[in-house]
């Protein structure tokens, strides 16, 4: 479903994503793990059309992100790092729109709204405005609306940052759900270790723009001969703090900027 | 065409929302209409050039239509900000179609308070020539808010902080504003501020209005007609250059 091969970003003189390649095939849950400013953003946003690679090749759904943006975006739904609902408007008016700005017709837009706002609890506040919503209630209808064009692959960037350990706890539950009953691709970044050995069937520790180990939970800890998930990222990654991850282009090339002195 | 309609719908809505802001929106107007028109009524009235609020009135809705518009494309910051631009350039939608959806959209605004001053303005007192200019007068309203509205998307398509936002309104919004003779007639201005007020958009739209509303032009409703209309063209494609080119 996402094939990636010898993919490299770069600002200026800073490599973002340094020559990584994966494949993740139909209905996996892929985490993308790794510490701050490793490349995990960069990577989706390549992957979802918002940045162009420096070099490499991307496939997802057999389509190609960097000439057909239009085709791609159908194919995928994507919860960003950041918030990224209007707040002005209803759950309901944030469905809507999406709805019609991915095309689906509108017996099924409705349908589909109803039966997601329903699964992530949410159809009872529906008409009430976003901005009104707690933390975890947007992160649910921002998962929610990311399936509401019935995409084949789902992005998620970081989805339970700053929520409680029920949210997150549910969230999942509803994802890995979605992920059974619609057979969707789930490729996810998260810094709760627990939470990508729970969930994820693979997964890639990518460190300075490299993907240094892949595989399943077990896999890695036997790799590294540590007990937990969180103990083998340790020691893949060494315990060094990163500097503040770049959540925007600007960021990356102001840190580019830097590193060249 | 949906996508452009939804966008549209997206700004009305938000403007119905903001009731408060409507209302807080129409202070500055009135401040112009009321305390210069009938505070330098008297003065104007003794250099025989009639009633200045017949004469204000006018300027006074274009200056309207402009705030609003510029404001509307400059909103893009506050999407940017909040984060809800990413979800828009994420969508299978030809960027093109959702800059002219909002640049609609805002236009739309736009006019909607601009009507809501010229109602204000007929309680004060204004009275235009004749029933008939309302058309023509919603024409060049609507002219003038396709062309800030643009331009506010242009600027908006680069703007990354709020600093950069008062930069606009002060050095850009603000001289449009006055150098369009909204609030003083064109003839016999001296020549450097004749020449500024030439390639002011604004002046044109301010001059249309006139022309349809109270039948006092300087240039001609057929020139104002043309000139917007060109500078609305040329205004639409760098905006939608401009927001094509977004990087998030």
């Amino acid at each position: 479903m996402i094939r990636v091969q010898n993919l490299t970003k770069k600002f200026a003189e800073f490599t973002a994503v340094n020559d990584i390649s994966f494949e993740v095939p139909k209905g996996e849950i892929f985490a993308f793990l790794g510490p701050n400013g490793a490349g995990k953003t960069t990577t989706i946003k390549m992957l979802t059309t918002l940045l162009p690679p420096t070099s490499g090749s991307l496939e997802l759904n057999g389509l190609d992100p960097a000439r057909q943006q239009n085709e791609v975006r159908q194919q995928f739904g994507i919860v960003f790092q950041d918030p990224s609902l209007d707040q002005d408007l209803t759950a309901e008016e944030n469905m809507e729109l999406h709805g019609v700005l991915y095309h689906v017709p509108r017996k099924v837009r409705h349908e589909r709204a109803e039966m997601l706002l329903n699964l992530f609890e949410l159809w009872d506040r529906r008409l009430t405005l976003v901005k009104k919503f707690s933390g975890g209630m947007k992160r649910r209808l921002e998962i929610a609306r990311g399936f509401l064009h019935t995409p084949k692959i789902l992005f998620l960037d970081e989805p339970t940052l700053g929520l409680d350990p029920q949210s997150r706890n549910q969230l999942w539950n509803h994802v890995k759900r979605l992920n059974e009953t619609e057979q969707v691709t789930v490729f996810l970044t998260t810094h709760y270790m627990e939470e990508a050995d729970r969930v994820a069937q693979r997964i890639a520790v990518i460190d300075h723009g490299r993907i240094v180990a892949m595989g399943t939970s077990q896999e890695l800890k036997e790799r590294t001969g540590k007990d937990s998930l969180e103990e083998a990222f340790l020691a893949l990654t060494g315990t060094s703090i990163r500097d503040e991850s770049a959540n925007s282009a600007d960021q990356l090339r102001q840190m580019a900027r830097m590193w060249r002195r | 065409m949906h996508a452009i309609y939804i966008l549209w719908l997206r700004e009305l809505k938000k403007y119905t929302r903001s009731r408060a802001q409507i209302v807080a929106s129409l202070g500055q107007p009135l401040l112009y209409l009321l305390v210069l028109g009938f505070g330098l009524g008297p003065v104007f009235q003794k250099a025989g050039n009639g009633s200045y609020l017949q004469f204000v009135a006018p300027g006074v809705i274009g200056m309207t239509v402009l705030f609003t518009s510029v404001f509307s494309g400059i909103a893009l910051l506050f999407d940017r900000q909040f984060g809800f631009l990413k979800e828009t350039l994420v969508a299978p939608v030809p960027r093109l179609q959702i800059m002219i959806g909002r640049t609609l959209g805002g236009a739309t605004v736009a006019m909607l308070q601009g009507t809501l001053i010229m109602i204000v303005c007929l309680i004060a007192g204004f009275r235009p020539v004749s029933l008939a200019a309302a058309p023509l007068g919603i024409l060049f309203m609507a002219l003038i808010a396709i062309v800030f509205a643009a331009l506010g998307t242009a600027i908006g398509s680069g703007l990354q902080d709020m600093q950069g936002f008062q930069l606009i309104m002060n050095f850009l919004v603000l001289p449009i504003f006055f150098l369009s003779g909204a609030l003083f007639p064109l003839n016999n201005v001296p020549k450097p501020l004749a020449i500024v007020t030439r390639i002011d958009p604004l002046t044109y739209g301010v001059d249309g209005l006139r022309a349809s509303l109270i039948d006092l032009t300087h240039f001609g409703m057929k020139t104002d007609f043309v000139v917007l209309g060109a500078i609305a063209v040329g205004l639409l494609l760098l905006g939608a250059w401009r927001f094509s080119k977004i990087e998030i």
